[in-house]
């Protein structure tokens, strides 16, 4: 247990809310709410943008998949980076200019149709609700892990505090909030990682790539479920719990190859034992996790469908989409989006180590699954717990809920501003309040009843949700006059339904064949992604007739450069 | 492509002086606010520039990080070299990825600033 983490925890929620007081006394009217204003400055703009974006899925998920799965899931965090550029390229100064605020609004903008505007509301809040039940889990999880306590108690923590300074201080204030929060994201991890590249010096360089993950410390694993452990040596462990079929407290030899563990066992393995396979834990290890490839043919296809769907992906988060319009014009939405990649760049350069020094320091992770704690855990395994190691543990812990408080609060907004807008009232500031209770109390009640699912997953199937419907509808209607209305609908319908249906089987039966089937639904943007343009392409081509009459005077709003002042 | 209905035009205050500028100055921004057919055809290069110039950086990414997975699929030798002693694959995905988006950004931010440059140019250029 570490005893500066709680205060550590504490004191960033406290300064969460202490700044959104602060802003709340300069937030008066509507537009400070939703908005703030567009006085915001690019700087200040990109890093409450960075701030916001880089959520539980990168401060704690990223390095988790890398220590579990190795080179090939670095493909995330460079498809969470490249979303941007994608955003930068083909979004980010017309929809500024097109004066949207939520996607609901660019459609209702770009295509005057009601229809599609609702149905866009029910896409924004499946994304923003799906993307904010794994921040409130990793609320849980980082607390659990840190202090001891109960899972739900750090959701809760997150999610009230979250929904109250919402509630209370609108866009205004969590541009301060958040812009704040890159930087202690960054230095939450950038501190430890220097003192962790001294000790792993300190210990002598152990190598990273090992073709056996061993343990470089006697260590004691608890698991929590009966499992199967596949050893590679004979191995002696001190065992308190149930060991092939009998019951042990104290020594024994086993012997290389299965053998059943029972549930709630304590395992002791001595210094430079190797890191035994555990059913139901996948994982991967020696050349497996060094090189890339995967298993077999689908793992490049795996491995392109991510690629699409984070580069995609991005500039359909509703969350990222809102933050366009606090930029006072359309070359402004430009720099910031630039700013922003460099700030998430770098970042982004930080978790892959935490990944790979975690394989070396808290390998016992690949045993009981709970890789997601593999941030949390490092500064005091590879540091030892003098007061060294447990303040940079602290400094983590604090940084890691600076990532949940921030992402759910972006979310919480866009998801409230949508609901307050056009499903709940008309926008005033009562409605906001309102509807941001609302939106907040969905997602925690969600949280506690599910548990147990990997963070960085279901970011990233979000990520292809969005990709298969907001994305080709954003693209489209930038750059191309013949979209229609009809043809957004049915093209959001078609792919981002077949995303949202490939999401949901995946998450809820968890298929256990490997097969082509099991592949495409758990990875479906390479697939929804070119189905949702294709659609969106053919039906507006058939209904040509109804491309809104004054396609020329959006167009010339879109593109036209700000300094003409059309 | 169907042109817009003929609205009728917005009633304007003349001031003589902005009459004697306007006869040289802006004549193309009124091509464009009134959306004729030279107007359009002005809007639609801007456009077609643009997106042009967007989908050519794209074109750079896709090939540059896109291309990487089938590489190492194809040439797993490539995906064995260790310069600095770091594997390639880690070296590339895990450092190299970043500043090289960063720098795409930064050209496509450059490059589509001076369009825009251009643009304004043209449009607001007294005409002789």
């Amino acid at each position: 247990m570490n005893p500066y983490a709680l205060p550590a925890v504490v004191a960033v929620t406290l300064a969460t809310v202490g700044i959104g007081a602060y802003g709340l006394r300069l937030a008066r009217t509507t537009s400070d709410f939703l908005v703030a204003s567009r006085m915001v400055s690019p700087t200040w703009n990109a890093a409450a943008i960075g701030g916001e974006y880089l959520s539980a899925a990168s401060f704690l998920g990223v390095a988790g998949l890398v220590l579990k799965h190795g080179v090939d899931v670095l493909w995330y965090p460079v498809g969470f980076a490249a979303g941007y550029l994608a955003l930068l390229l083909f979004v980010a100064a017309p929809l500024r200019r097109s004066g949207a605020f939520t996607l609901p609004d660019f459609c209702e903008v770009r295509l005057h149709s009601r229809p599609l505007r609702k149905l866009a509301t029910v896409f924004v809040l499946f994304i923003g609700w799906f993307y904010l039940v794994p921040q409130l889990q990793g609320a849980g999880l980082t607390l659990q892990t840190v202090t001891g306590a109960p899972y739900a108690f750090g959701a809760i923590l997150v999610g009230g505090v979250v929904t109250a300074n919402v509630a209370l201080g609108g866009m205004r204030a969590i541009t301060f909030v958040q812009a704040f929060q890159y930087w202690l994201k960054l230095t939450a991890l950038a501190v430890p990682v220097f003192f962790l590249i001294l000790a792993w010096q300190h210990d002598g360089r152990p190598a990273l790539a090992p073709d056996a993950t061993t343990f470089i410390r006697p260590t004691t694993v608890e698991l929590e479920h009966a499992a199967v452990l596949t050893l590679t040596g004979e191995t002696t462990l001190q065992v308190r719990g149930e060991i092939d079929g009998a019951r042990v407290d104290g020594t024994v030899d086993v012997l290389a190859g299965e053998h059943t563990v029972g549930a709630g066992s304590a395992l002791r393995f001595p210094q430079g034992a190797a890191v035994p396979k555990v059913s139901g834990v996948s994982s991967s290890s020696g050349r497996a996790w060094l090189l890339p490839g995967g298993e077999g043919g689908h793992g490049l296809f795996a491995t392109y469908s991510l690629i699409l769907a984070t580069f995609l992906g991005t500039m359909g988060l509703p969350h990222v989409l809102v933050r366009f319009y606090t930029n006072r014009d359309g070359a402004a939405a430009r720099r910031t989006t630039l700013v922003v990649l460099a700030l998430v760049g770098l970042f982004y350069l930080l978790p892959t180590l935490y990944g790979v020094l975690g394989r070396v320091y808290v390998p016992q992770l690949l045993m009981t699954g709970e890789s997601d704690a593999v941030v949390l855990l490092l500064p005091s395994a590879a540091l030892g717990s003098g007061v060294l190691g447990q303040l940079l543990g602290a400094l983590v812990a604090a940084g890691a809920f600076a990532a949940f408080l921030s992402t759910s609060s972006g979310l919480l907004t866009s998801v409230a501003g949508v609901l307050s807008t056009d499903v709940l009232g008309h926008g005033s500031v009562r409605d906001f309040r309102k509807a941001a209770i609302v939106a907040g109390l969905v997602p925690l009640v969600l949280a506690l009843r599910v548990s147990g699912l990997d963070v960085s997953q279901v970011v990233g199937l979000a990520f292809a949700v969005a990709a298969s419907s907001f994305c080709p509808l954003l693209v489209l209607g930038i750059w191309w006059r013949g979209l229609t209305a009809a043809g957004a609908a049915v093209g959001i319908v078609v792919g981002g339904g077949a995303a949202v249906g490939s999401v949901l089987f995946t998450v809820l039966s968890r298929p256990a064949d490997d097969g082509w089937v099991a592949a495409l639904l758990a990875q479906p943007a390479a697939w929804t992604v070119p189905l949702a343009f294709a659609v969106m392409v053919v039906v507006s081509l058939a209904t040509r007739h109804r491309v809104p009459r004054n396609v020329g005077a959006t167009m010339l709003r879109l593109h036209a450069p700000d300094a003409l002042r059309l | 492509m169907a042109t817009t209905p003929t609205d009728p035009s917005p009633r304007v205050r003349v001031v003589l002086a902005e009459v004697a500028r306007s006869k040289t100055a802006g004549h193309t921004r009124v091509e464009l606010e009134e959306q004729s057919q030279i107007g359009e055809a002005l809007v639609r290069g801007l456009v077609r520039t643009q997106l042009a110039l967007a989908l050519r950086l794209a074109a750079v990414v896709a090939v540059g990080l896109g291309a990487l997975p089938l590489l190492f699929a194809v040439a797993p030798a490539v995906a064995r070299a260790r310069p600095f002693g770091i594997a390639l694959p880690w070296l590339l995905l895990g450092v190299v990825a970043y500043p090289f988006l960063v720098v795409v950004g930064w050209a496509y931010v450059h490059l589509a600033e001076r369009t825009e440059r251009d643009f304004t140019e043209l449009v607001e250029r007294p005409e002789k």
